[in-house]
């Protein structure tokens, strides 16, 4: 039942709003609304009665496992949220005099220079309102250096074909072709097919690592010369950052632009799909371009640095910097971790994984690639099971939701037949992985004898199988009131 | 371990199942000379009351002076409950809504966002939102070169009354795209555009004009004028709006007399004034919303009604073939996120509030303007710039420098508004001043006697200067 349809009219009941309008007579009538918005009339209890019910028909990190691959959903800490929420942070205007924000900005500054430590980068920028703003902030940064340079010709953006989605859409946002290399068996990039790609066309490579395989990059430091030599920059998509924190940084594998995803590496919540936070760091040569503003540091005081200080910069992303109450969420949640639990993340994360593919490979499915060590992640393939039992793997992944669990990444990476990307995190303890595992089994099981449930499933939600077909066809985006 | 549950037992287990003697050796793949050192410029861990006593200390470092300062972010009352339930975990802890079976309660509030948003702008579409307005209005401009296919130039006229981060933050985003983002200038009596210098910057053919009302300066465009004008001409028409000044101002979706062009074609626009707080400049979200006509040039995420296996409502992402995931270098935008969390938050607030409600509010905003303007403008050296109506901010012209009587009144715990100095020399010594329905009379009373005290300070000081000179 819609909001909507717990509206009554002329009800309200909130003491939220003056209780008389005030006159509008200042403005001339034709500028004035005619009709009032048809928006619920309900109590303040409907209200918060039906969104906590709402709620309630979500999967989330706090009440299931969700080892959503490439996503790094990890446990959110509250502490990160309550001190974030501070009437000191909430209340502060985005264009107060700097003065009168240091604490704000101390903390702004202070996860600049984690950022940079963490990663091996010169420089950050907190801008980026998400990853893929973080992709085109660093594309566009690549451009900026290319035509500071007079290499005007630089035209071309590579990608592997194992990338995410938003690589390619990026790099045509920010004016580039796009040329997308193969990927080995083993999960490394064809190298010989780089070397063939690359030329003075060339502006860049982008490359997540470990990639979204599951595997790290082996060639990396090859990668990186043939692509410098040619004379293009390489990008790193942070997206996997939580596999290799504190072990290896993107700066010391020579790439030259990164963007992290705060919202997986650094916990800030997913919130159903935001906000998110891309920041981005880079080398040297690249400083003169990051996206403004960004926080410096004078003496004792803090303030932004804005268009007049970095003439260079690509300029702004958003109307202030970036989306400051998930900074901050990132920057107490590495406060919490420190140097030390830095490393662990990368540790634990690993381990969960590989023991989760080593229970995989133990309960019989196949792995996307056998050979090697998992990264944070692993993916499995569903193909036999397909050919065999005519099941998919949304069909094992509409299963697991019956059985409690959230589904992995399925069809991603596109590589893959039938896959499921699975990722744990480091903070899902050993019973969650075994408890999942043991559906996973279960549901390959049923395949085999009764394969009828997996095409049912689920069963057990709010909702059955739904149909994206009428969805997108009978096209219903908005209620109409109730006819 | 901060928030990693392995005992030593488990660990060895695991590593046993794996086959390996140390957790080192999953990690044999990276090169050893490539690997890091300790991070030593990163401090070492804290505990949870270690980490809460710094970021008391540091939040207690921001001022808690009274905001009469707008220019894009607005101090409104917001429910309590609208971020009780938004931070509860099942929302705050969810993801993007692929498994829509898994996700009813994300997508259906999405849904109803949706419909409220519509309802609110009086638009046939909205999407889940972007990330805040001034991205959003880059994307509304990338919309409409994408949608105007009769327009060949990628010409979009831009008033100088639109926000000038707006305006910075547009040209970032759409200058790959050979798209011509040309100023025109506004009247200086009224603050706004008027159709003849909007007329003297359009060649033959301009791609969509943007809108913004309130506009920058908080006066009121002639929208219905320019609109109709806009679509006599194949032009588009971009509306950047305040949702809740469009409870009181025409929304969007009614601009222009001519019944059959009638609307903005694409409107965008900051929800902050819907339930995010300030946050030092967010999270908050872009709403945009659309014309029919236009949806499958619409970027972002969308959530469609529709039926399960037995004919039972519910919800999912839908028109997904538009979208980077499935579209890769052809997709409408590289985007792949909303603000979920804070339209879940605005949803709520919307609900809690009802239109009548934030019409009272908008209101209430309005006429506190009103008064703070009137008291403002009976100390001597402060007028009003442009003569005409406003929503809820208003430029003042003061004698001298605006930085100056800004720290002042600062001194004095106020928040006095925006120095206009940077982006608009033209306009002198000028401030935008913002009043929310938060600011009571007292407040209005407590910033003009301020304004009074510093202006008369001011004075002596260069009636003193002048005598020792």
């Amino acid at each position: 039942m819609l909001i909507f349809e717990h509206s009554s009219h002329g009800r309200n009941g909130a003491p939220q709003s003056p209780v008389e309008k005030a006159s509008v007579s200042a403005i001339p009538e034709s500028l004035l609304r005619k009709n009032r918005a048809a928006l619920p009339e309900v109590s303040e209890l409907q209200a918060v009665r039906h969104y906590t019910r709402l709620s309630q028909k979500n999967f989330s990190i706090d009440t299931q496992f969700y080892p959503l691959g490439s996503c790094t959903m990890k446990y959110n800490p509250r502490a990160c949220n309550t001190l974030a929420m501070l009437p000191g942070f909430l209340n502060a205007h985005p264009l107060t005099p700097d003065e009168q924000n240091q604490g704000f900005l101390a903390c702004m500054f202070d996860l600049q220079s984690m950022l940079c430590e963490a990663t091996g980068m010169a420089a950050f920028s907190l801008a980026p309102m998400a990853g893929a703003q973080g992709e085109f902030a660093g594309v566009a940064m690549i451009d900026a250096y290319h035509k500071s340079r007079g290499d005007e010709e630089r035209r071309e953006i590579l990608v592997p074909d194992a990338a995410h989605g938003t690589n390619p859409a990026t790099a045509v946002m920010c004016g580039f072709s796009v040329k997308e290399i193969p990927t080995l068996d083993n999960g490394d990039v064809d190298l010989d097919a780089l070397k063939q790609a690359v030329g003075p066309q060339t502006a860049g490579l982008m490359l997540t690592n470990p990639s979204t395989l599951g595997v790290f990059e082996r060639n990396i430091e090859e990668i990186a010369k043939v692509v410098h030599q040619a004379g293009g920059l390489l990008y790193y998509d942070g997206a996997n950052l939580n596999a290799i924190l504190g072990k290896i940084r993107p700066g010391d594998m020579g790439f030259d632009v990164i963007h992290s995803n705060l919202h997986k590496t650094f916990s800030t919540p997913h919130g159903g799909g935001g906000p998110g936070s891309g920041a981005v760091g880079v080398a040297e040569r690249l400083i003169p371009f990051l996206p403004l503003p960004m926080v410096t540091q004078e003496g004792e005081q803090y303030r932004y640095l804005t268009a007049k200080d970095c003439p260079q910069s690509i300029g702004r992303l958003s109307a202030f910097m970036g989306n400051p109450g998930v900074l901050l969420r990132a920057y107490i949640y590495m406060r919490f971790l420190g140097r030390e639990g830095m490393v662990r993340v990368a540790e634990f994360a690993t381990l969960n994984a590989n023991y989760m593919m080593a229970e995989a490979r133990r309960r019989g499915f196949t792995l996307a690639i056998d050979s090697r060590r998992a990264s944070h992640e692993f993916i499995i393939t569903l193909k036999n099971e397909a050919r065999k039992y005519h099941v998919s793997a949304m069909d094992f992944a509409k299963r697991l939701l019956d059985l409690g669990y959230h589904a992995p990444t399925t069809y991603f990476p596109l590589l893959v037949p039938e896959c499921l990307l699975i990722e744990p995190t480091e903070s899902e303890a050993k019973e969650a992985l075994d408890g999942f595992m043991d559906a996973l089994e279960q549901i390959k099981q049923e395949a085999e004898t009764n394969p009828e449930i997996l095409h049912a499933a689920p069963q057990t939600l709010p909702v059955k199988r739904l149909d994206e077909v009428r969805a997108a066809k009978q096209l219903d985006l908005a209620y109409r009131g109730s006819e | 371990m901060p928030f990693i549950p392995h005992t030593e037992q488990e660990i060895t287990q695991m590593l046993q199942t794996i086959g390996a003697d140390s957790i080192e050796d999953l990690f044999d793949e990276i090169p050893t000379h490539l690997r890091a050192a300790v991070l030593s410029a990163v401090p070492t861990g804290m505990t949870e009351m270690e980490v809460s006593r710094l970021m008391r200390q540091r939040a207690e470092k921001n001022t808690k002076a009274l905001c009469f300062l707008g220019a894009g972010a607005y101090q409104h009352h917001i429910p309590a409950a609208v971020w009780e339930i938004t931070t509860r975990g099942e929302f705050y802890s969810a993801y993007t809504p692929y498994q829509a079976e898994a996700s009813q309660g994300t997508l259906q509030l999405t849904y109803e966002y949706q419909s409220m948003m519509t309802a609110l702008t009086a638009m046939d579409v909205s999407n889940a939102s972007m990330y805040d307005g001034a991205s959003s209005l880059a994307e509304a401009i990338l919309m409409a070169v994408r949608a105007n296919r009769k327009s060949k130039s990628r010409k979009i006229l831009i008033p100088t009354t639109v926000n000038p981060v707006y305006r910075q933050t547009a040209h970032t985003i759409v200058k790959g795209q050979q798209i011509d983002l040309v100023e025109v200038p506004y009247d200086k009596a009224t603050g706004t555009v008027t159709l003849d210098q909007i007329k003297q910057q359009a060649e033959a053919d301009i791609t969509a004009i943007v809108l913004q009302q309130p506009n920058f300066f908080g006066c009121l465009e002639a929208v219905d004028e320019i609109t109709d004008w806009a679509h006599e001409n194949n032009i588009l028409v971009i509306a950047a709006v305040n949702p809740l000044a469009i409870t009181v101002l025409n929304p969007p979706g009614e601009w222009g007399l001519d019944e059959a062009s009638k609307g903005a074609d694409i409107a965008c626009g900051d929800g902050q004034p819907l339930g995010a707080p300030m946050s030092a400049g967010g999270p908050y979200y872009g709403l945009l919303c659309c014309k029919q006509a236009l949806v499958r040039q619409m970027p972002g995420r969308i959530v469609g009604r529709t039926v399960d296996l037995d004919g039972k409502e519910g919800f999912v992402l839908t028109l997904q073939a538009r979208e980077q995931h499935i579209r890769r270098s052809k997709a409408t935008s590289n985007i792949c996120t909303n603000q979920g969390l804070v339209v879940t938050a605005s949803t709520i607030h919307m609900a809690i509030m009802g239109a009548k409600g934030l019409e009272n509010t908008a209101a209430a905003c309005h006429q506190n303007n009103n008064n703070l303007v009137v008291q403002l403008c009976a100390i001597a050296d402060v007028k009003k710039a442009f003569a005409g109506a406003h929503f809820h901010e208003t430029v003042l012209q003061l004698e001298v420098p605006a930085q100056q009587v800004l720290k002042a009144l600062m001194q004095k715990g106020i928040l006095g508004g925006f120095d206009l100095s940077l982006d608009y020399p033209e306009l002198g010594h000028a401030i935008l001043v913002c009043t929310t329905e938060m600011r009571n009379e007292d407040d209005i009373a407590a910033y003009a006697k301020a304004m009074q005290e510093v202006l008369a300070q001011t004075a002596n000081n260069v009636a003193s200067l002048q005598e020792s000179a």
